[in-house]
């Protein structure tokens, strides 16, 4: 049959259609625009401008480049913070809490279905003056506690706070990916508990830890309502400065270098890491 | 002595997981009291308790019309992602074809992706090819970012699923939609009622996406949101209550019916 050669003859291909349109006409094109309106004159509207590289040239001697470094140095912290906290709780999940795990994972999944900045919110009213924790410490021990609020610890702490279920899920099918035979083999042949973390589990878990690692490096980088919320623009993100640029300011072409600037360390991160693993076998095919 | 080392271990995880349980509920438990106090302004502890705000709140007509925009964008987000998420998954786990791997990953891109960002680059877009902002380019926004979640959520239980189960069905003289509605739609029940619950819940909770291309249209985090900046009032903890708990009961009547769906399915075999 001479369709067995065409294009769509594949049923995989046809199956993959409809969401690589909605993906191409909402996402690789809109990146296109705004890559092309990174290179268009300052406060111009169009695409039909000269090319220019004034845009990029702006942000590096008008120090905007700093919101990026801090958005970038933010993010960095909240990775390693949140491998620290999450992994003892990935592991139990994996191998403590035997029949409790599943609806210990459920508890884990609610805050995700609630808005961010309801929860951002509510730590607001625990840390603000007259709140749950100030309240508290004045009525039982009469102490007054200094300002947490609207530092950049405050941003941290909502960072770590609202991306900690992106760590703790690829962690746990990370942990999960380990066969316990190994661990035990290890252990017989005489290694310590130390080495057997060392040698054993952390290498073979290694996909579920760098997914986790890049998903929370990415998604924090693109914080916008920490900053909002806790920091009280006493920090200034990257995504700030887009988002202005692109509303108030009307500055386009300049929000969109910015953004420019913040998707190529997003891709080149998420390319690097994506490119070693295979999907098959990380999402479960015999 | 190292069995005893084990179970020390064990407490230890068990203590610090709790801890971290606590710290994830605490926001929670707080906009749950702040929601319950009589006063203009919070203070703790509460001198006076009262739920004032909570039937001022239901009773607002702004507040249901929020409601009623941010239920018709999970809506409609859902039943697109479920359709374009059931292709996909398909095409990430069952079929075998030229391309695919190139094609999981790029699945995978606006899932890691700043939600901000894609926001913004959307909002340009759209402002560039001349839509008007609304609730319905809210609902195009979501999809970029929900319908490659569903993929994956359903391509999960793609991956367990038997190909000769379908062969069988043709084998023995079934037609291709026969095979498709008998025997393909039920095995994949699961992840799609999954993926629907996810598709439903992230789009009701979505904040970044709806932040930037809801245009004059208002869905709930939204409005919080500008409440929160300015013009606190004790509406916005009672708010932040009901929209939590609707998302809460929406997930746990989902995973009973799931457990239902699947006992039944079993009494059935």
């Amino acid at each position: 049959m001479s369709g067995d050669s065409s294009f769509l003859a594949q049923p995989g291909r046809r199956a993959a259609i409809p969401i690589m349109v909605l993906l191409l006409l909402g996402f690789v094109a809109p990146l296109l625009a705004v890559v092309g309106f990174s290179f268009m004159p300052p406060r111009t509207f169009g695409l039909w401008h000269e090319p220019s590289l004034e845009n990029y040239e702006r942000i590096f001697s008008d120090n905007t480049y700093v919101s990026l470094l801090w958005s970038l140095g933010l993010a960095s912290l909240t990775v390693v913070l949140l491998a620290l906290i999450c992994y003892p709780v990935a592991y139990g999940l994996v191998r403590v809490f035997g029949r409790w795990s599943t609806a210990l994972t459920l508890l884990f999944t609610i805050p995700l279905i609630v808005s961010e900045n309801i929860r951002l919110y509510g730590w607001v009213l625990f840390f603000i003056k007259g709140g749950v924790l100030p309240g508290t410490l004045k009525a039982l021990f009469g102490v007054e506690m200094g300002d947490f609020l609207f530092t950049p610890a405050a941003v941290l702490f909502g960072m770590v706070y609202v991306y900690l279920p992106f760590m703790l899920f690829p962690m746990t099918l990370g942990i999960a990916m380990v066969p316990n035979q190994m661990r035990e083999a290890a252990r017989d042949l005489g290694a310590t508990r130390w080495q057997v973390f060392r040698e054993v589990e952390l290498p073979l878990s290694t996909p579920g830890l760098m997914i986790g690692s890049l998903l929370t490096f990415v998604l924090a980088v693109g914080a916008i309502a920490e900053a909002k919320v806790l920091g009280g623009q006493r920090i200034i993100p990257i995504t700030h400065d887009i988002e202005i640029a692109f509303t108030y300011a009307q500055n386009w072409p300049l929000g969109a270098a910015l953004a420019v600037l913040l998707m190529l360390v997003v891709s080149v991160l998420v390319l690097t890491v994506l490119k070693r693993f295979d999907l098959d076998q990380i999402l479960g095919k015999r | 002595m190292s069995d005893s080392n084990y179970s020390v271990r064990h407490i230890l995880i068990g203590v610090w997981t709790a801890a971290v349980l606590m710290f994830v509920f605490l926001p929670s438990a707080t906009i749950l009291i702040a929601s319950m106090t009589a006063s203009r302004y919070f203070t703790f502890p509460i001198t006076a308790f009262g739920f004032d705000w909570w039937s001022k709140t239901i009773n607002s007509l702004e507040v249901r019309s929020l409601a009623y925009t941010s239920l018709s964008i999970a809506a409609v987000v859902t039943v697109i992602a479920v359709v374009l998420g059931f292709f996909g998954a398909l095409a990430f786990a069952r079929y075998d074809w030229r391309g695919r791997k190139l094609y999981q990953k790029f699945i995978l891109l606006p899932i890691f992706f700043p939600q901000s960002v894609l926001g913004l680059a959307l909002l340009l877009w759209f402002n560039a090819l001349g839509f008007t902002l609304s609730w319905k380019t809210a609902v195009l926004a979501h999809l970029v970012w929900i319908a490659p979640v569903v993929t994956l959520v359903m391509a999960i239980q793609v991956y367990s699923f038997d190909p000769s189960l379908e062969e069988a069905a043709t084998d023995l003289g079934a037609s291709r939609w026969q095979t498709f509605r008998e025997v393909t739609l039920p095995v994949l029940m699961p992840g799609i009622f999954s993926g629907s619950l996810f598709a439903f819940l992230l789009s009701w909770g979505n904040f970044p996406l709806s932040l930037f291309t809801t245009g004059a249209d208002n869905t709930l985090p939204k409005y919080l949101y500008a409440k929160m900046v300015a013009g606190y009032t004790p509406g916005v903890p009672v708010l932040g209550t009901i929209s939590t708990a609707a998302a809460a009961i929406v997930l746990f009547g989902g995973y009973v019916a799931m457990l239902l769906l699947t006992r039944n399915r079993k009494a059935a075999l």
